[in-house]
């Protein structure tokens, strides 16, 4: 690895500051990828900058309207084991058991997945579905982007010079919602999805018709995607098979995947519509819980 | 071509311990290059094979991917930090009787992750130690007599 300095700012001004002095600066969370990338020669970085003794960055938190706020350097573990988000937001714990084994989770987190921004992480579909927004900071502003708005390219995200991912806010849900996210690796653990799909519903108080929905599909493009036509298949409709399977071929038309050693483009484009299918039957069972 | 060196303040296996190392070293080259403790193993050295795991204030995690400066003012508890003196800790033992070995590299991994494990959930079930032991790779046993293992301890725990 080569030389680099490091630094463990304790607040974020001082983040800003180090940002600013003219470095090649990295920020570091979890480090599962960037320790990774230093060490392989795959960053040019200069500086790391911790973010893990920063206050605001290192808690999650139900603000008073019922979102979930985390911080950006707060690690899956952290998540998944409390038992008010178990409740409220399964489909986070279904995506954050996922990537890796326990010892990245015990490290790793949301903030450092969507930074990375893979085409095929695991939290990204999950969060697009649960329409999460990222509170992003800079030395002079706050600003707010929908996560979906977050990744431009494989290994790039939105962050500006300067800028710093500060919370993941995960709205309220409310009742008669739920979301699920799902995954195909050919393996039981430990890999990298072939697609992944994560899916919200809400439902009217009969249950009998779908008022809101997401759906979005990972590792088929780019970038993850948002895909507005399935939410269309699905919204004012009733939660049946039919409907489903109408968002499930939305779900594979929006996807334009490549062929790589996971898989090839058609068993993806396949993927995307049976993922979506079965995250949706299981969104609409949770959906009955709440 | 030695960097500057920081000076970091641990707890490492119950005691006190400083030592100094450059920023670019991960915690693995310094517990084993630095420190000597040659327990924990460097398998894959990029996060996947969980050779390398020690406990980062309880939390299981890959040495490798851990700075060595990131450890100031955490309590590390690596393969050396298991045993009570001469007496082996109940997962060295059932290791030792179920075979659950073969060339060694992955066991300290697998021990220290399992201790993790039996720490925050006494009684496993076998699921649940499969999925928890994802993240350590074996490539001589199988995993079955590994699993057998950590389950035996697993249901002594019951009889105290």
């Amino acid at each position: 690895m080569q030389e680099i300095t490091y630094l463990a700012p304790t607040s974020l001004g001082d983040v800003y500051e180090a940002l600013a002095d003219g470095k090649k600066s990295v920020l570091l969370a979890g480090g599962t990828d960037i320790i990774i990338q230093l060490r392989e020669g795959r960053s040019d970085a200069e500086q790391v900058i911790d973010l893990k003794h920063i206050p605001e960055l290192t808690q999650f938190a139900f603000n008073s309207a019922g979102d979930l706020e985390i911080g950006a350097a707060v690690p899956f573990a952290e998540i998944y084991e409390n038992a008010e988000v178990i409740e409220r937001f399964p489909a986070l714990i279904d995506c954050a058991t996922l990537v890796g084994g326990v010892q990245i989770q015990s490290r790793a987190g949301f903030g450092g997945n969507l930074c990375n921004a893979s085409p095929a992480a695991d939290t990204s579909p999950a969060l697009i579905a649960l329409s999460a927004i990222l509170r992003i900071g800079s030395a002079n502003t706050v600003r707010e982007l929908a996560v979906e708005e977050f990744f431009l390219s494989p290994g790039q995200n939105a962050l500006e010079k300067g800028e710093v991912l500060l919370q993941v806010v995960i709205p309220n849900a409310g009742t008669n919602s739920g979301a699920y996210f799902h995954r195909f690796i050919p393996r039981n653990e430990m890999d990298i999805a072939v697609a992944n799909v994560g899916v919200s519903l809400s439902l009217n108080n009969a249950g009998d018709l779908i008022e809101d929905a997401r759906v979005a599909i990972g590792a088929v493009a780019p970038t993850p995607l948002l895909v507005s036509a399935a939410a269309e298949a699905l919204i004012g409709k009733e939660p049946n098979a039919e409907t489903f399977s109408a968002a499930g071929d939305a779900a594979a038309a929006a996807a334009k995947p490549i062929t790589d050693m996971r898989g090839s483009a058609a068993q993806r484009v396949h993927l995307s519509r049976v993922l979506t299918v079965r995250a949706l039957e299981r969104a609409l069972e949770r959906s009955k819980g709440n | 071509m030695a960097g500057r060196r920081t000076q970091v303040q641990t707890k490492l296996n119950g005691e006190e311990t400083d030592f100094l190392c450059e920023p670019r070293q991960s915690l693995l080259e310094v517990l084993r290059d630095e420190l000597g403790l040659t327990g924990t193993k460097e398998g894959c050295n990029n996060g996947n094979c969980g050779a390398c795991s020690v406990l980062v204030n309880g939390r299981v995690a890959n040495a490798c991917c851990v700075l060595g400066v990131e450890a100031e003012g955490a309590d590390i508890t690596t393969i050396e930090g298991i045993a009570d003196g001469d007496k082996l800790h109940p997962l060295q033992q059932a290791f030792l009787e179920e075979a659950a070995l073969q060339c060694g590299i992955c066991t300290p991994g697998f021990i220290v992750s399992s201790k993790a494990l039996l720490d925050s959930e006494p009684e496993p079930d076998e699921e649940r130690v499969r999925f928890w032991l994802a993240g350590n790779l074996c490539r001589c046993t199988g995993y079955d007599k590994i699993v057998r293992a950590v389950l035996k301890v697993s249901n002594t725990s019951d009889n105290g």
